[in-house]
């Protein structure tokens, strides 16, 4: 779980990784140190206050080289709503998160269909599933060319689908895609906040954490 | 030294809701005739003689605009 200055969900992610039964070791911005984890958590948040753009400046960070240099070697990385902006501007997931459609801030609980069980973040799930995690977000819009859309679409990289409501106006309803290798995955929602009934809908995000434990261990 | 401006503006192709936020107050200032707005990022920079103009498209297009999303116009004022 890395925290850079502005992250707010790193101790919820990493509630989450110990619910899975993983140990969840804490990672600081500054730092060029992975301090050996087996998989990264990008956690959401506002990164540097969201200046410049969402993720930029968090995805030039010292953490950040390390964990580009390790997902080159095939280590899985998650990232969630800022998290997921950190990994699109680092270059490690294709795509951009853009302001809402509808401007407001988007805060509920959001239904969304597993696309594609075939990354080191989903093998848990079954494919066409459907969730229920917390949706919490002023830029959450996936945007991308239509060449870069009709490859993920084409290769199954379109790994998490909104369903029922388009929450932002997401490019093809989009909510979370993934690396060529499905090491790398990035969502806007907040699995990590639906794997407790006493804090969350139901526990249905826990699963996205137990299975890259099936492949980091 | 020189100053330099880069100008960054989202892409035509995308949706641009601030911008329609703002051409709808404008609507509620009372004033007609506008359009449309889109809305972007101007940002200066003071630089010395030894940034060339490659290396200010690299800052550009690496950190001050994101090319998924956004054009940009570096201008150089001596």
């Amino acid at each position: 779980m890395i925290t850079f200055p502005g992250t707010l969900d790193d101790a919820d992610a990493a509630r989450a990784v110990r619910y899975a039964g993983a140990e969840a070791v804490a990672l600081w911005h500054g730092d060029h140190d992975l301090r050996g984890v087996a998989a990264v958590v990008v956690p959401g948040g506002f990164s540097y206050g969201d200046y410049l753009r969402a993720g930029a400046i968090a995805s030039l960070a010292p953490i950040m080289s390390e964990v580009v240099a390790a997902a080159g070697r095939g280590m899985p990385v998650l990232g969630i709503c800022n998290g997921f902006q950190i990994l699109c501007e680092a270059g490690l997931l294709p795509g951009a998160l853009v302001r809402n459609k509808g401007l407001h801030f988007v805060c509920r609980d959001q239904r969304l269909r597993v696309e594609s069980t075939a990354t080191a973040w989903t093998s848990a799930l079954r494919n066409s599933q459907e969730i229920v995690v917390p949706l919490k977000s002023g830029e959450g819009r996936f945007v991308a060319d239509a060449a870069t859309l009709e490859e993920l679409e084409g290769e199954g990289r379109v790994v998490f689908r909104y369903v029922g409501v388009n929450p932002n106006g997401a490019a093809a309803d989009i909510a979370g895609v993934s690396s060529v290798d499905g090491r790398v995955v990035g969502l806007m929602p907040h699995p990590e906040h639906a794997v407790d009934p006493l804090t969350g809908p139901a526990r249905e995000g826990l699963a996205v954490f137990e299975s890259v434990l099936r492949v980091a261990v | 030294m020189a100053r330099v401006v880069v100008d960054v503006m989202p892409k035509p192709e995308i949706l641009d809701p601030q911008g329609q936020a703002v051409a709808g107050a404008l609507g509620r200032l009372g004033i007609a005739g506008v359009t449309d707005v889109r809305q972007g990022k101007h940002f200066e920079l003071d630089v010395d003689d030894s940034v060339d103009y490659e290396t200010l498209h690299r800052i550009a297009g690496q950190l001050l605009a994101n090319p998924v999303i956004e054009d940009w116009v570096v201008t150089r004022t001596p």
